[in-house]
């Protein structure tokens, strides 16, 4: 994995697709490029650590944190949706979901 | 009044506990220094004038009823908008947020109001937290007050300018791979990173959840430690919270005697790369530290070299995670909703109008390092130097009380001079993002002037997990010896803003 990947206009625009960004078609390579350069850079990760370390996936060793089931104070409907872009009948109002034939 | 500015939080406290100044003096002489020089600086971007006159007047009225006051009561402070405060705009720097007002206060923000901490406004930072030079702001870079044409570090440019540019004498950071210690060492200011968890991440808008941590921003050791002392402490709201006895950090920053303290000077960090005027200051305060008693001794982690690399894959990894909720659908500007799009597409015509550059680039690089077939070459190898990283640390420890290294590996650099070259970008963070991977504490404070552009130099000191008193201990004693040697503190040299 020590050689630089290649990075094409139409991987990011893929992944862009993955991550929901409309990345405008002439922009697309202009990320690729960068995208290939930087990978380049990070690829060394795969020739240190051997099958025997390993993964950390956070600083602390976490257990899961419990309390009891009780109602606590919380937002009110009015303060949860006083940022939303689009608002009715006390919910968020969002673009149509699914297609017409669905 | 006008020298209030020029006062440490410690001594403006203290003139209004016993009455020599009122808070809402100390706050109104803030804000007109903020009017006299903010638009050139930009450090915020916004100032809440009512809200900080409302809460020095609070401040005044406690005073005047005799209820006792906190050790930092009255004191003004600069919040990074990274930090929700309910009603107040809070953007993180993106167009994303833009006019969004949070409902409710973060932890931190919801202490420092307890404290009676006076919070004049929301500081600059890159979109997101993803940056060293705040040139990735949506709302256009914050200036070094030493240099107005120079960067004032990143992410929390806007943090360490208003400390330096004496608007503020406190202000908020939070540290992802350096966003706290860059900044303080690019302005001659003190920024401390605290252990992982032990300042709760509640209302603290996410980059990377593994790697975030706020922290206090001050002019001085002290100062730092007090704010320190009141932000930090276990939160129920963030699962990740330490659930332990905050040490005593004040009293830690009254060390002057290093007698008996091993130091280890981190090999890695440090050789070819590191400018010249760095290299220079770094080791004279080192010299500084044995004249206190400490004990140098030069120190090997040998994976440090691999740091960068892994954090450019976990940071990516888990922010494209993260951001993933904003999509204009809950809070936030919605783009391109038309009345016949899909909820798909506007959340790609939302997330293409609200994320800048970087931002862009960041995700789309997490969503490849995470997609099938590359997970476990980049993410899971990663994690893995993740793993070799913490054991460097453990085994340096074992060897010495801290660990010291120069904190940037150059003094600041010109805006728009690294803007396209994200991998030059990435490089000032080589000396901090460590501490960020291990969740250790990392402390920046000033150790002179770089002598071939005068710009200042920092020196970091990190110390093992939950051990973050040392940082102050010889954080204090180092600065007490400097501020000696100089005759004056470094910022009376600063002649950005004359």
């Amino acid at each position: 994995m020590s050689e630089t990947p290649k990075i094409s206009a139409d991987d990011v625009a893929h992944l862009a697709k993955l991550a929901r960004i409309d990345i405008p078609v002439d922009r697309l390579g202009y990320y690729a490029e960068q995208l290939e350069v930087i990978l380049g850079s990070v690829a060394k990760v795969s020739e240190v650590a051997g099958d025997d370390v390993p993964a950390t996936s956070h600083p602390q060793p976490l257990t899961n944190v419990f309390r009891d089931d009780v109602v606590q104070p919380s937002l009110t409907a009015e303060q949860a949706l006083s940022g939303a872009p689009s608002v009715e009948d006390e919910r968020f109002r969002v673009p149509r979901i699914l297609d017409e034939e669905a | 009044m006008n020298d209030l500015i020029h006062k440490d939080a410690s001594e403006l406290a203290t003139l209004v506990r016993d009455g020599q100044a009122s808070a809402v003096e100390v706050a109104q002489a803030h804000l007109d220094r903020i009017t006299e020089v903010d638009e050139r600086v930009h450090a915020f971007l916004h100032v809440d004038t009512a809200g900080a006159l409302a809460a020095a007047a609070a401040v005044d009225a406690k005073r005047a009823a005799g209820e006792p006051l906190g050790p930092l009561a009255g004191v003004p402070l600069g919040l990074k908008d990274v930090m929700c405060m309910q009603g107040i705009p809070t953007t993180c720097g993106s167009k994303m947020l833009e006019g969004w007002r949070p409902p409710y206060d973060a932890t931190v923000t919801a202490r420092l109001k307890a404290a009676g901490i006076v919070i004049l406004g929301k500081t600059n930072m890159d979109e997101f937290a993803m940056g060293s030079s705040t040139e990735h702001s949506a709302y256009g870079p914050t200036r070094n007050p030493w240099d107005l044409e120079r960067i004032p570090g990143g992410s929390g440019g806007g943090s360490s300018a208003v400390l330096a540019a004496f608007e503020a004498p406190l202000s908020i950071g939070t540290d992802t791979g350096g966003s706290i210690r860059q900044p303080a060492a690019v302005t001659a200011t003190v920024g401390v990173k605290p252990t992982y968890g032990a300042v709760s991440r509640y209302g603290l808008i996410a980059l990377a959840s593994s790697l975030d941590q706020a922290g206090p921003c001050a002019r001085t050791v002290l100062d730092a430690a007090l704010l320190h002392q009141v932000i930090a402490g276990y939160d129920p709201h963030d699962s990740t919270s330490l659930n332990e006895p905050v040490a005593d950090m004040v009293a830690a920053a009254g060390t002057r005697d290093l007698t008996g303290m091993k130091i280890g000077v981190v090999k890695e960090l440090g050789g070819a790369g590191y400018q010249a005027g760095v290299r220079q200051r770094f080791t004279e305060a080192l010299e500084v530290l044995a004249g206190l008693g400490a004990e140098i001794v030069e120190v090997s982690c040998p994976h440090f070299d691999y740091a960068l690399a892994a954090y450019y894959l976990i940071l990516p990894s888990e922010c494209s995670s993260n951001l993933a909720k904003f999509d204009g659908m809950r809070y936030g500007v919605r783009a391109g909703d038309d009345g016949e799009s899909s909820v798909e597409q506007v959340m790609a015509r939302t997330r293409a109008a609200g994320f800048g550059e970087e931002v862009t680039r960041r995700i789309i690089l997490g969503t490849y390092a995470l997609s099938a077939g590359y997970y476990d070459a980049y993410y899971g190898s990663a994690q893995k130097i993740r793993t070799l990283i913490q054991r460097d640390f453990d085994q340096a420890f074992q060897q010495v009380d801290v660990l010291v290294s120069p904190t940037a590996p150059t003094t600041a650099f010109k805006l728009g001079e690294k803007l396209d070259d994200p991998l030059a970008m990435y490089l000032n963070d080589i000396a901090t993002i460590p501490a960020n991977l291990a969740g250790t504490p990392g402390m920046s404070l000033p150790v002179g002037l770089a002598p071939e552009d005068n710009l200042p130099v920092g020196l970091q000191i990190m110390a093992p997990a939950r051990k973050d008193e040392r940082m102050y201990a010889v954080g204090g004693a180092l600065e007490a010896a400097l501020l000696q040697q100089w005759g004056a503190p470094i910022l009376s040299h600063s002649k950005g803003l004359q």
